[in-house]
């Protein structure tokens, strides 16, 4: 399992974002649906994921993250429920979920950072998976908080780095912590 | 049985019990079309797309029925957007069949092609674009499902012309309980613990009023709100969307609030402690500055649509359900209820009555006619259950304000859109369905510029309605706003009384034409129109062009600061 050394201090006191898991019919023009939505009534998407759910190909799952300051999560939550083709809505708080992300980072090498590079992604838990001479491309998955610190600290090591994130996914916990 | 795509889509129509289609044909609907000739339903072919939804709406106001139109692709489409918008906002149940370029053609920019699903994905309930012919069946029930059920709503199939052409073997459409419609299942109990509160809160509020909206018409709940208004005593509003709800006449109504409404409906809201908002969505219209509306009121909401509860303000009991039911549930928790002494409340009330009742400055005899006078005849001289459409503007509110409803789904009108020229074909839509009624439009010179073609097809359909002219040769409510707001610096607003000759124009269109000049004519040519039903006829009335609407509380404004008619302001002095 991957361990999440950054994410100690990562508590969050006032709620900036919500994260929906949104269940829907696999139809076409869905996301363009949700994504109309969301622009039509004013609503900020911070990310978007979205794929099949696997076990039956008829639906597929988002994962919406929301920026909290540009509706109440009610308004949004009511306004998407009204799609024929969205059929559950759960509203994934913190401490009822888990979460994760993936970042690929291409980072340039050079005589004086590879050291640093390379110590932060064996401590940071992330993989080399792709190098050549003068770069490597890293990648990790961890919580968005963990994603977060370490996408800073690659920068600080080197300013000229190629990020690509996925947006968060996430799923209710399987039970309470304790 | 073996059918064409066409066939099936005309049976499948059919099958949902439409009996008229409101339509102009084009290249991508063509094989549709040729089913038709065959066909039960009866279609309207109209001259301008618009038109033709527009008309669906109309029926479907008049009726209850889903209003059905059928256009052609590209242009076809597009010209049909306005009326599904203003379906939309007024929550009209609608289902828009539109051709679409051959399945293999999509996305290529073919002719006459066009993303009619992605262009109305904003202002439909849903689209659908059938891609296969054994989908037919099944398509045309869930739309007509979607739209009729919950929040009643524009749907749009689009239909591309190959599919029309396949062989298909017809299966009858699921039992709307086997649709495949997992996301949609509309709940329409409200929940009798909220309803027990809601009781509660009305038992024992002194200062309540019922706000009325277009829901309560939707959810055919008119008979069901008397029983709540006489058992409680309350005071009751019908906005825009629901006059007629309760009688204009019931002593318990106070007639329309918002920004053009009677100064007690207004002042009444304000005055408040408890609002009971009935299938109403605190429109800006009827709110005014939300921060400022009703300050002193507790909110009760009931509504079909969940996400209007608290969308605009935040209710202290919200309900979600079918008002017909719930309203119902209300009478039922009421009874037996030990309830708040309303005398001071309705004292109040009748007070303001008094003082602000609706006013206007009456014709003089040899004078300029008055909009709001012309209402009132229109009013007194017309069967008693006559239909009435109006477009959008100042003939508008006067049509709300002076026409005394007493019936529902007697006032068809558009309103959260807006739409300039709805009239005309609302009219003819509302006439088709209730052919043995009376159906007056009233409209103003600006509108009937927009969708006068119209007639040409109520007469070539034998659709005989009447329409009024409140001809100020003006837009007229712009022409308010620029007098009171822009310092009378008029803009763009000018028309010319005689530009074009309106009884020329509506002798042209196969109508009769009468213009009316002076107000001892006014009521010979209502007479004279009522007593033609072969053909429709049109009414130029000439009006002064400096009356305004009065109640009005200026946009942005608190309705605590409604202005009143000058009359009125100068009686306080």
């Amino acid at each position: 399992m991957t361990p999440e050394p950054f994410a100690g201090n990562a508590g969050v006191d006032r709620v900036t974002e919500h994260v929906l898991s949104v269940l829907v019919e696999n139809k076409a023009g869905v996301l363009s649906r949700v994504a109309g939505l969301f622009s039509r009534r004013g609503f900020n998407i911070t990310s978007l994921t979205v794929a099949p759910t696997g076990a039956d190909d008829r639906f597929s799952r988002f994962t919406i993250v929301v920026d909290a300051e540009s509706a109440p999560i009610e308004q949004v939550v009511g306004q998407l429920n009204k799609l024929i083709n969205v059929v559950d809505i759960r509203h994934l708080t913190r401490e009822q979920s888990v979460e994760r992300e993936l970042l690929l980072a291409t980072v340039p090498l050079d005589e004086s950072n590879r050291g640093d590079i390379l110590k932060l992604v064996a401590y940071a838990g992330a993989a080399v998976i792709d190098f050549s001479a003068t770069a490597v491309t890293i990648s990790l998955a961890s919580a968005p908080v963990a994603i977060d610190q370490f996408e800073a600290s690659l920068r600080e090591l080197h300013a000229q780095i190629e990020v690509q994130r996925t947006g968060r996914v996430a799923l209710p916990r399987l039970t309470p912590p304790a | 049985m073996r059918l064409t795509g066409a066939q099936a889509l005309i049976k499948s129509l059919e099958t949902q019990g439409t009996e008229l289609i409101f339509g102009l044909p084009g290249g991508a609907i063509l094989p549709v079309y040729d089913p038709i000739i065959d066909s039960t339903i009866r279609h309207v072919l109209v001259r301008h797309e618009q038109g033709a939804g527009h008309m669906a709406e109309g029926y479907a106001q008049a009726t209850g029925r889903p209003g059905v139109a059928m256009v052609t692709s590209g242009p076809g489409a597009t010209n049909i957007v306005t009326p599904i918008a203003n379906a939309h906002m007024d929550s009209t149940p609608l289902v828009v069949i539109t051709g679409q370029v051959q399945t293999g053609s999509i996305g290529t920019d073919a002719f006459q092609e066009c993303d009619i699903t992605g262009i109305t994905m904003g202002i439909t309930k849903h689209n659908w674009l059938i891609k296969d012919p054994r989908e037919i069946s099944e398509v045309i029930a869930e739309a007509f499902h979607v739209a009729t059920t919950g929040r009643p709503g524009p749907v749009l199939v689009d239909f591309p012309k190959d599919i029309g052409q396949m062989d298909v073997e017809w299966s009858a459409p699921p039992h709307p309980s086997e649709l495949d419609l997992p996301g949609y299942q509309p709940t329409t109990e409200g929940d009798p613990e909220a309803i027990g509160r809601a009781a509660a809160l009305l038992a024992s509020a002194e200062r309540p009023v019922l706000y009325v909206g277009g829901g309560v018409l939707k959810a055919r709940a008119s008979e069901v709100l008397r029983q709540l208004v006489e058992l409680t005593g309350a005071p009751v509003v019908t906005t825009l969307m629901a006059r007629g709800a309760l009688p204009d006449s019931h002593p318990q109504c106070l007639g329309m609030p918002g920004m053009h409404g009677t100064f007690t409906a207004i002042t009444a809201m304000q005055e408040a402690d408890l609002l009971v908002s009935l299938g109403a969505r605190f429109d800006d219209r009827v709110t005014g500055k939300i921060d400022a509306f009703a300050p002193k009121a507790k909110i009760v909401h009931v509504d079909i649509d969940p996400a209007e509860l608290g969308k605009v303000r935040k209710p202290d009991v919200g309900i979600h359900g079918d008002c017909a039911s719930i309203i119902a549930g209300l009478s039922a928790a009421s009874a037996g209820l030990e309830r708040a002494d309303l005398t001071t409340w309705w004292d109040q009330l009748h007070g303001w009555q008094e003082r602000h009742p609706l006013a206007f400055d009456p014709a003089e005899p040899g004078g300029l006619l008055k909009p709001q006078g012309v209402v009132e005849e229109l009013w007194a001289h017309s069967p008693e259950d006559t239909i009435v459409a109006a477009g959008v503007g100042q003939h508008q509110m006067w049509a709300a304000q002076h026409w005394r409803f007493e019936h529902p789904y007697t006032w068809i009108n558009s309103g959260g859109a807006g739409t300039m020229g709805f009239a005309v074909p609302a009219a003819i839509g509302a006439k088709a369905g209730k052919p043995d009624r009376t159906v007056w439009a009233i409209d103003g010179d600006g509108c009937f510029q927009m969708t006068a073609q119209e007639l040409v097809t109520a007469r070539t359909e034998q659709i005989p309605i009447k329409v009024a002219i409140l001809n100020n040769s003006y837009l007229g409510m712009v022409r308010q706003w620029q007098e009171m707001f822009y310092e009378e610096r008029y803009s763009e607003v000018y028309l010319s009384p005689d530009l074009p000759d309106y009884v020329m124009w509506a002798e042209a269109m196969g109508c009769v034409g009468i213009r009316v000049d002076s107000p001892e004519d006014v009521v010979p040519a209502i007479e004279k129109a009522n007593s033609i039903d072969d053909r429709p006829v049109v009414v130029d009335f000439r009006t002064d062009a400096s009356e305004k609407v009065f109640p009005m509380v200026p946009a942005g404004a608190s309705n605590s600061d409604v202005v009143v008619h000058p009359s009125q302001q100068r009686s306080e002095r």
